[in-house]
């Protein structure tokens, strides 16, 4: 990997695996990437692929006692995450790393009023008093574009809607000023107009405060229109990674050209038999050892059979060689 | 028109009642389809694209007759269904059904694959027990499923798998409308190719028309020949899947079509960014609902005109709203003797 001075987060050969009733199954099977400083990373993949286990693992927030992380390194700022007591984690979350999940009524608790809820995390992680933790969180929700502040402050949150829900999370998310941001799937619960106040929302805060975002998603258009790197994941590993630009363009593996044929778009002709992937993601416990895309593509042969390496193919743009799925 | 239509939707009103109080009296209502009126023609995919709470679903519900609208008509084939009781439903039911969200839990888990495709024509007491294995075995082979899958439970299935079985349930009585309510939104973009690519084989094959309601609007645009826009409880434009998305004259429609993410990051759309929330059906303005939601300085002239769809070019129908088409629209609107809705 280049230098640590460009990079915020580098995440490096990461194991996350489940102690379940059927054994251990490995999630995230070394999964490589890094995130520069100032930019968004979009990691998308379909259910399953390990792209939440992934950003969970950063944060230290696996299912417990099931999820481990078992190999590899979790770099922020230089300092390793993987290994990172829980009272330094808790330091972490929500002070300079900001998450932001799917569904935001999860994110927050049902019976304390949104006022009490977001200047607890002012309260956990600066030294300010009651009031003026009270004073920050008006100031936090009004920057999320909240309408009538002080108002919502004595909401609880089913008075609110779903994009406001998402707003408030955000202002949680950011009220420490995190220099990361983690957002999984943070729209996907969201009307497509709400989707694009929520999207521009966290661009602004981005391009404000020179901070890093982790934007995990399975919709291709929010990776395009929003993302500068992207890493393609497919059954616990990375196949693909590149600047957006570079991925839509120039897709390299057969996984990532299949994900982009498949999406009907508004240039699309009507009615017109749209690509599909055959087969089907093997369940964790059926993973192969050897190139995962050729063993849903039913290909049993001796290269597919090996794990396929993770390679540099030009400046910046990395995929998983194996002879089939690499096509150049 | 040229061809008589299979479904025909008029000044449909779907309100639902809200109570509260001690004595749980009637305080309001939802309106959630409100004056809706709309054709579908044989073999034709009606696209049927709003937000959350727009009435979507509540109109697909309403048109299989899985609710009672309060009033208007719905006649298929000529027929009117809209006041018919259970019974007498019953047998015209063959002919239009319905695919669901999230096949889990429209397939009962307790039945094998086969008891699920065999429950219709048992329902509608059609032919015997080998009669109906061959047909069970058929709906599976049509649908792209393994004969075997017939012994398995529907949990046993994969998100798209399970979406084939629903998709083969429905298809059992040969009806001649589906209505689908976000038949593709759980799954994922490489298995939503495959079902989606699945229902544009099958209508081809059979002839039938959909109603198809979805939130995405690059998938309603792929399978739609006509696409209808709503926006609390009332359809805003009504046009060809093309020319809605060439030529959108709603202030609605454009807002979101420019919102949708293009998966090309060369491309650079100017976006209409919508202030807040769509309004609440219970307590909707009483005038241009989303004349309201953009605060239009001529909202005030619209309470109480109606709005109601007016043809703006061939086949192009769009609200009669001055807060939401342009200038140019509205004096071509105004110019119009008035001419008769859709339906």
């Amino acid at each position: 990997m280049s230098d640590t001075e460009d990079h915020i987060l580098e995440v490096d050969k990461l194991i996350t695996s489940f102690e379940t009733e059927r054994g251990l199954l490995r999630a995230v099977d070394q999964v490589s990437f890094s995130v520069p400083r100032g930019k968004t990373l979009g990691i998308v993949g379909e259910s399953g692929c390990g792209k939440s286990v992934t950003a969970m693992s950063i944060v230290r927030l696996l299912p417990q006692p099931a999820g481990k992380i078992l190999g590899g390194t979790v770099l922020f700022d230089g300092h390793d995450l993987a290994h990172a007591s829980d009272r330094e984690m808790r330091r972490i979350r929500g002070g300079e790393i900001g998450v932001i999940f799917q569904e935001p009524m999860t994110a927050l608790n049902p019976v304390h009023r949104i006022g009490r809820q977001v200047s607890e995390v002012f309260r956990l992680h600066t030294k300010m008093s009651k009031r003026e933790a009270w004073e920050a969180s008006i100031e936090m929700l009004e920057h999320g574009r909240i309408p009538a502040p002080e108002k919502r402050m004595m909401d609880y949150p089913h008075q609110l809607s779903g994009g406001m829900r998402q707003r408030v999370v955000i202002a949680m998310a950011l009220a420490c000023k995190p220099s990361l941001l983690i957002a999984d799937e943070p729209t996907t619960a969201l009307d497509v107009t709400v989707q694009a106040q929520i999207l521009d929302l966290l661009q602004r805060f981005q391009t404000e405060r020179n901070m890093s975002t982790i934007l995990i998603t399975h919709d291709l258009g929010v990776i395009a229109e929003t993302c500068d790197e992207v890493v393609v994941m497919y059954a616990g590993r990375v196949v693909e990674k590149a600047s957006a630009k570079e991925l839509f363009s120039k897709p390299l593996h057969a996984y990532t050209k299949g994900l982009l044929a498949s999406i009907p778009t508004l240039e699309t002709p009507s009615k017109s038999v749209l690509n599909t992937i055959p087969g089907i993601v093997a369940s964790l416990g059926e993973h192969a050892h050897g190139c995962r895309f050729c063993q849903r593509m039913g290909r049993t042969d001796r290269q597919s059979r090996e794990r396929p390496r993770f390679e540099e193919v030009s400046p910046g743009h990395w995929v998983e060689t194996c002879p089939h799925c690499y096509q150049p | 028109m040229s061809t008589s239509p299979l479904l025909s939707v008029e000044d449909l009103r779907v309100h639902f009642p809200v109570r509260g109080g001690v004595m749980l009296r009637q305080t309001g209502s939802v309106k959630a389809v409100d004056g809706v009126s709309l054709d579908i023609k044989p073999g034709e995919t009606l696209g049927l694209v709003g937000e959350s709470g727009c009435g979507k679903s509540t109109l697909g519900k309403a048109i299989v007759r899985l609710l009672k609208p309060n009033t208007g008509h719905i006649r298929f084939e000529g027929k009117d269904i809209t006041k018919l009781g259970q019974s007498s439903l019953r047998p015209l039911r063959r002919d239009f059904q319905m695919i669901f969200q999230d096949p889990a839990e429209s397939l009962d888990p307790r039945m094998s694959v086969r008891t699920l495709l065999e429950e219709p024509y048992v329902i509608h007491g059609l032919g015997g027990r080998s009669d109906r294995k061959k047909w069970v075995n058929e709906l599976l082979d049509r649908v792209g499923l393994p004969a075997a899958s017939a012994d398995r439970y529907s949990f046993e299935f994969s998100g798209g798998q399970r979406q084939r079985i629903g998709i083969a349930r429905a298809l059992a009585l040969k009806p001649k409308l589906i209505v689908c309510d976000e038949p593709v939104s759980a799954l994922d973009v490489s298995v939503q190719s495959q079902i989606l690519n699945l229902l544009v084989e099958l209508q081809k094959e059979f002839g039938l028309s959909y109603l198809f309601i979805a939130h995405n609007l690059s998938v309603v645009k792929h399978i739609s020949d006509r696409v209808a826009v709503m926006y609390l409880g009332k359809i805003v434009e009504l046009a060809s899947a093309e020319a809605i998305y060439r030529d959108p004259r709603h202030a609605y429609t454009k807002a979101l079509l420019s919102a949708i993410p293009s998966p090309d990051p060369t491309v650079q759309r100017k976006k209409i960014l919508l202030e807040g929330d769509v309004p609440s059906p219970i307590d909707p303005p009483a005038g241009s609902a989303f004349g309201h939601r953009i605060k239009h300085p001529r909202y005030e002239e619209t309470i109480g005109m109606g709005l109601s769809l007016r043809e703006i070019a061939p086949d192009h129908w769009v609200a009669n709203d001055p807060c939401c088409v342009s200038e140019a629209d509205w004096k071509t609107l105004q110019g119009q003797a008035l001419s008769p809705s859709p339906a």
